[in-house]
């Protein structure tokens, strides 16, 4: 009689056994992205660009507040001033590595928000099902006979100008989005056999939905979320560069641009600057997205 | 087909209502007074509560979104609080001008965006389909209203080639299709061609590439027909999708034309809304927002029902 390979395992084991199951798929992910080339050169430009922006006051640069008169609009390269200076005489080195704490977060931070009230309403949506998700459902259809931009600004606008405003009026602007990304995958795996040996088990609908579906849910809405940094950043300096999110004389990236306008036919080099920052944070989190999909997407 | 359009149809009207109904309560959550454009900071007490009655804010919200609804669906959108015109005929004034700037984008986004997606799809992981889809990453990622000003800088600024603001000549509202017109038309509409380029892009190359993988590719070719005939196929097959994400692109250039106009003051609705929220204009705010909003979901209804009619696979019923 042949002893099961089972028997021989001890309960720590056994219980240690389904974890690295899970940890050798992201193991896996991890190790594709880590591969690709295009997505690491990403990850580093974006980690220089957050960390200098979390250290800045160590890094000795000059008062980003502090202007002068004197030494207003001067251009890129000139001696004490790398980047030359604003239209108030500030240093614009100084400003945009400053501006990126603000930018950043105003950017990133309606897209986590929505992460997270968008993967638990399309959950609840998709697992429920019935009248509730006809409810939810529906209501995030009226937010999609908006064009994104413009329901951000009419809510900024309505609202009225502020970061905080600002960061509200763009977490309204993703949630429905990334509900419906949630919905339709949580709608994909809830009639799978594990959902219903879970059910068959005894277990609860918020049991099954914590343990059971979120973690085959969360991949797809992850990078669907991740993709959506690239449009938040955009949209959010946007709003500052119309004058509804930062208020001056905040370092902030659209702003920038907005204040620096009327200084495109003095300095235009400089007044582009702001403008390069938020292209190169966009297009990071673009190629990062593109390059985690396909690191997910292990079948191939 | 008929009983499709009309099902469809039907099934827009409560989308319709839920957008004026959101469109109604933006002003609702407004902090302070909704007179504050017109109201002197020195007004009595009683002047206040007249206005208030005079423009209807002093009853019950769902009464006065019945009242707003009932006027909108008459053509009545009020009257301006900065200017004292009628909105609607403010916003259809401005949204002629959106509507040139976005044919004119989609004109230059669409031809691009389906020559390199198409191309890139057809020589798949080759440097053509690299360099393509590179044009298309920068085209979704880059901040508009920052190429708009990069633009400026160079053709405007530096070459001195175009004009960097307005819609014409003299500040003259009236728009032809001349060169002395179409001077100002150049950097906007190219700012506006960008996304839609990038977004058209990426979908049709992996449309195209998904194309050229099925079964039914291999037996055109095995039946000897030459690669151009292979590739009218391919074109027949992405066709109803492409199509649909134009639309929609077509869509997103009329609705999110704001920060573009502002960048090059050209006088279209986008710009109407910017003054709107800055003067705390609500009526005009309200109304314009609505207008735009209702032409993305009539656009959005076209888009469908000229998807069913091209694509035999969407079910008709």
């Amino acid at each position: 009689m042949t002893v099961s390979p089972v028997g021989t395992l001890s309960d720590e084991q056994l219980q240690a056994a389904p974890a690295t199951k899970a940890r050798g798929y992201w193991a896996t992910v991890g190790r594709r992205l880590l591969r690709d080339k295009v997505s690491m050169a990403c990850a580093v430009i974006l980690l220089a660009i957050f960390l200098s922006a979390l250290v800045a006051p160590w890094l000795g640069l000059a008062d980003p507040y502090q202007g002068s008169m004197i030494r207003r609009l001067k251009h890129i390269g000139t001696a004490g001033y790398p980047l030359g200076t604003d239209e108030l005489g500030r240093d614009m080195l100084a400003r945009l590595v400053y501006g990126g704490r603000l930018s950043l977060v105003i950017g990133i931070l309606p897209v986590i928000l929505a992460f997270g009230i968008g993967t638990m309403l399309g959950l609840i949506a998709g697992y429920v099902g019935g009248k509730l998700n006809t409810a939810i459902m529906r209501t995030v259809d009226v937010f999609y006979a908006f064009p994104s931009v413009l329901l951000a600004i009419a809510i900024s606008g309505a609202l009225g100008a502020g970061i905080v405003n600002s960061i509200v009026s763009l977490t309204i602007v993703f949630v429905p989005q990334i509900t419906r990304v949630a919905e339709s995958v949580t709608t994909g795996v809830r009639n799978m056999d594990f959902v219903e040996a879970a059910r068959a088990s005894g277990a609860g609908p918020f049991t099954i939905m914590r343990v059971h579906m979120l973690g085959n849910v969360l991949g797809p809405i992850f990078v669907y979320a991740t993709g959506l940094i690239s449009v938040s950043m955009i949209l959010a300096a946007g709003l500052s560069f119309l004058g509804l999110g930062t208020k001056p004389p905040e370092p902030e990236w659209g702003l920038m641009l907005n204040t620096l306008r009327t200084a495109i036919y003095v300095n235009p080099w400089v007044a582009a600057l702001p403008g390069a920052m938020i292209f190169a944070v966009s297009i990071g989190f673009n190629l990062l997205s593109d390059g985690l999909r396909s690191a997910m997407d292990i079948r191939n | 087909m008929l009983l499709y359009i009309i099902r469809r149809i039907i099934y827009v009207i409560p989308i319709v209502i839920s957008v004026a109904l959101v469109c109604f309560l933006l002003v609702h959550i407004t902090p302070g007074d909704p007179l504050v454009a017109v109201l002197p900071a020195d007004a009595s007490q009683e002047l206040a509560a007249q206005l208030r009655a005079a423009y209807g804010f002093d009853r019950p919200l769902p009464v006065q979104f019945g009242l707003w609804l009932w006027r909108a669906l008459n053509g009545d959108l009020g009257n301006s609080i900065a200017t004292g015109r009628p909105v609607l005929s403010e916003v259809l004034r401005a949204v002629g001008n959106t509507v040139t700037l976005a044919i004119a984008a989609a004109m230059i986004g669409f031809t691009l965006g389906l020559l390199l997606g198409l191309i890139a799809g057809y020589f798949r992981d080759t440097w053509i389909d690299k360099t393509a889809t590179s044009f298309a990453i920068a085209g979704v990622s880059v901040p508009h209203y920052w190429l708009g000003m990069v633009l400026v800088i160079i053709f405007s600024v530096e070459l001195n080639w175009l004009p960097a603001v307005g819609a014409g000549p003299g500040g003259s509202g009236a728009w032809s299709w001349d060169w002395a017109h179409i001077r100002f038309l150049v950097l906007p509409a190219i700012t506006t061609a960008v996304i839609p380029m990038g977004i058209i892009t990426r979908t049709v190359r992996a449309l195209t590439g998904d194309i050229l993988s099925q079964d039914f590719v291999e037996a055109l070719r095995a039946k000897g027909l030459r690669e151009t005939d292979v590739f009218r196929h391919v074109i027949k097959n992405a066709a109803p999708t492409a199509l649909a994400v134009m639309g929609l692109q077509l869509g997103y250039m009329l609705g999110g034309s704001i920060l573009i106009e502002t960048v090059f003051s050209w006088p279209g609705s986008g710009l109407l809304l910017n003054s709107a929220i800055f003067q705390r204009d609500l009526p005009l705010l309200q109304g314009t927002i609505l207008v735009l909003a209702l032409f993305f979901v009539a656009l959005n209804l076209l888009v469908d029902i000229a998807q069913a009619a091209i694509d035999p696979r969407i079910k008709r019923a």
